[in-house]
């Protein structure tokens, strides 16, 4: 029997020496699922590279930020910008890393993708429910060409809480009043109507199935699943495809240098070329580090991914950082991260 | 040598004193031959065995116990974990959080009862259709199926218990939704669109996604559960008594009514609990087809959501104390709800047991 738990323990003491050995090449973060899959991808090509692991665990915003919060990993990823005052009290700084698009897409007969028009306040109508049909007066004035069939609009939208949801109806309280006194924005919502699928996938396949269904999803899912598209009216009166270069302009348009702890949500952006519904998502760090050396390796692993990682995000079908953007971001990591002393742990 | 042998008889084991060739009855041609023949054993190793064994014995009863304890113990720590994660909702909205149906996670108003209701009717449909099949399953495989097929088919039936529910769930929305959009649900509303308050129940678009969908595939996923354990209570029903009534002329429906049924209620309704348990604790299945609209409709097409369901699509990104206080409140709910199922199996089992005058 002491022979048994001796081995036991000996065991224990064995699997937990490397782990040890380990953490000084490690830095961990946890949070959003949006930007996952380049987060992951940049991880092993920096990897490779330097041989510093980055483990990155896509637990949902709500877990990323309580994470950070706790001071169980070294940064939190949110879709959703903490405000400035919710920062300080928390002892957080927080900037953009990634930037995606969100798309509207629907099941129309006889519509080409990218063929029909909407702007902000009818997709807002449509979601509040006041538009039912698919040729609504306020749908066929934008779209004088197309031909429209008289049939029952079928709004799906996300069941789970997901920073998709909230860049969505983020740009629908920018754009309708109604929206934003009824519903509101965040993560999650009370839906007045529709069906929810559960992630993109569910959105998608609902939307595929259902005729006269319309959603929204994240850019990648519209693109790779060759959904039918909207156009959308961006601030400018412009309308515009969702593809690279509107999200691009809609991230460099931005007034990042102005924005008070990078509280900065991309909808709604000026600019002739500027994709409407467009955000970014957030990295959350503590702006006093005890573990200094872990925070500049989490800044460095950030520096090369802006740098040389922009091939890997757009093959996932993401935005990278606005070079100029990114200087704004490494000027804050400068003034805004320090380790115990207040000394800055970028330079 | 007597502690012992009760002891080893307990374990299962044949009397020892039945295998010592000397206090055993000398074989005569008029007492039947042995059934088989055990082999003769030394005196001596039975001590040690015996000794062996009061040890084994010791430390088999208080790892059982133990392990008997843990599962209270774990019940105890669930309960307490989820009552103080759930304290912000409910020290926010009280009592009322059971009794209203708004769902915000913006303004921070939550209530559990749209939740509740889809459970609730999620798991009454389940039953309504799950239970009546698994019935018929259950009776012909133990009083017609032909003896060829009794195997293959109680395996398929088991089988279709292992799935996981994911599954159910991909194959729910991408097969079986469809297919109750295109021909179902317009059959229903066809049928019963006119017809007085029934007409209710079945009108909207038919979409192929609510809780209608969503009680339909329960239903197919607690069918083998009940059917298993229907098949296995009536197995055991004494032949005599099935082969009397036939023997008096009855017809197998009689036989199931007025023998089978009978004897087998408590294991019956035992069943049909599980069933029940498992419906209402359902996630991924359900998540993918209800539709997940936090709201209370009369129409079985119109989407609803479910305990399991809105926990398991909420919980990630929650990051407001008050609604993850309100999520853990609703798995308060639904284990409380649990509770409840099983307590009123146990006072079912007992009243019908009581009243049948001997358990079974």
């Amino acid at each position: 029997m002491r022979g048994f738990a001796a081995t036991l323990m000996m065991i224990a003491a064995a699997a937990l020496l490397p782990a040890t050995a380990a953490t000084a090449a490690e830095i961990t973060g946890a949070g959003a699922t949006f930007p996952y899959p380049i987060y992951a991808k940049w991880a092993d090509a920096y990897k490779t590279r330097t041989g510093v692991a980055m483990n990155y665990q896509s637990i949902g915003s709500g877990g990323g930020i309580a994470q950070i919060k706790a001071g169980t990993i070294d940064f939190g990823a949110s879709d959703m910008p903490l405000a400035a005052d919710d920062l300080k009290a928390a002892g957080l700084m927080q900037f953009p890393a990634i930037v995606g698009g969100v798309v509207p897409v629907m099941n129309l007969d006889g519509v080409a993708p990218g063929a029909m028009r909407l702007t902000g306040p009818v997709l807002a109508d449509i979601y509040l429910g006041k538009i039912r049909k698919w040729n609504d007066k306020a749908i066929a004035e934008l779209n004088a060409g197309v031909a429209l069939p008289d049939e029952a609009i079928a709004v799906v939208r996300r069941s789970d809480g997901s920073g998709t949801t909230f860049i969505f109806t983020d740009y629908l309280s920018k754009v309708s009043p109604e929206w934003k006194s009824r519903v509101g924005s965040s993560t999650a919502v009370a839906w007045p109507e529709g069906v929810g699928g559960k992630g993109n996938e569910g959105v998608a396949a609902y939307v595929q199935r259902i005729r006269g269904a319309i959603g929204y999803v994240e850019y990648a899912y519209a693109k790779r699943n060759r959904m039918t598209h909207a156009s959308v009216r961006n601030r400018d009166g412009q309308f515009v495809q969702p593809d690279d270069a509107t999200f691009k302009a809609a991230a460099a348009n931005a007034d990042w240098k102005n924005a008070p702890g990078f509280y900065q949500i991309l909808t709604d952006q000026p600019g002739r070329t500027a994709w409407p519904i467009t955000g970014a998502s957030f990295i959350l760090m503590h702006v006093r580090q005890d573990k200094p050396q872990n925070a500049a390796e989490v800044l460095k692993f950030f520096d090369w991914s802006f740098r040389n990682g922009q091939k890997l995000a757009e093959a996932l079908d993401y935005v990278p950082l606005p070079s100029a953007v990114v200087t704004i971001v490494e000027d804050a990591w400068k003034t805004q991260i320090g380790d115990g002393a207040g000394k800055a742990v970028w330079h | 040598m007597e502690n012992a042998d009760r002891r080893w008889r307990r374990q299962g084991g044949v009397a020892l004193s039945a295998r010592n060739p000397a206090t055993r009855a000398p074989y005569s041609p008029a007492s039947p031959p042995p059934l088989f023949a055990l082999p003769a054993v030394d005196p001596r190793l039975h001590a040690r065995r015996a000794a062996a064994g009061r040890h084994q014995d010791a430390w088999f009863e208080h790892a059982t116990r133990a392990f008997a304890a843990l599962v209270l113990a774990l019940l105890v720590c669930i309960i307490v974990a989820l009552a103080y994660a759930a304290l912000p909702a409910l020290r926010t909205f009280g009592a009322a959080f059971f009794v209203t149906d708004v769902w915000n996670p913006v303004t921070g108003q939550f209530g559990a009862l749209a939740p509740i209701y889809g459970t609730l009717v999620t798991s009454a449909i389940a039953l309504l259709i799950g239970v009546p099949v698994s019935f018929g399953i259950a009776i012909f495989l133990t009083e017609m199926c032909p003896a060829t097929l009794k195997r293959p088919l109680g395996t398929a039936v088991e089988l279709l218990a292992a799935i996981p529910s994911i599954i159910y769930g991909m194959w729910g929305l991408f097969v079986f939704a469809p297919f109750f959009a295109d021909h179902v649900e317009p059959l229903l509303t066809r049928v019963f669109g006119g017809v007085w308050l029934l007409g209710r129940l079945f009108e909207g678009a038919p979409t192929g996604l609510g809780m209608l969908t969503a009680g339909v595939i329960l239903a197919v996923m607690i069918i083998p559960f009940i059917a298993s354990v229907m098949r296995d209570v009536f197995d055991v029903v004494p032949p005599v008594l099935k082969e009397s009534a036939y023997g008096l002329g009855c017809t197998t429906w009689e036989v199931v009514r007025n023998i089978v049924v009978p004897c087998t209620r408590i294991g019956v309704a035992g069943g049909i609990m599980l069933g029940l348990g498992r419906a209402l604790g359902e996630t991924m299945a359900v998540t993918f087809v209800i539709g997940n609209a936090n709201r209370i409709r009369a129409s079985l097409f119109e989407p609803g959501n479910s305990i399991a369901s809105a926990l398991a699509n909420e919980f990630n990104e929650a990051a407001d104390p008050v609604h993850r206080g309100a999520l853990m409140a609703l798995g308060l709910v639904l284990f409380v709800l649990t509770l409840i199922v099983l307590a009123a199996s146990r006072i079912l089992i007992a009243r019908l047991s009581r009243a049948q005058g001997a358990p079974t």
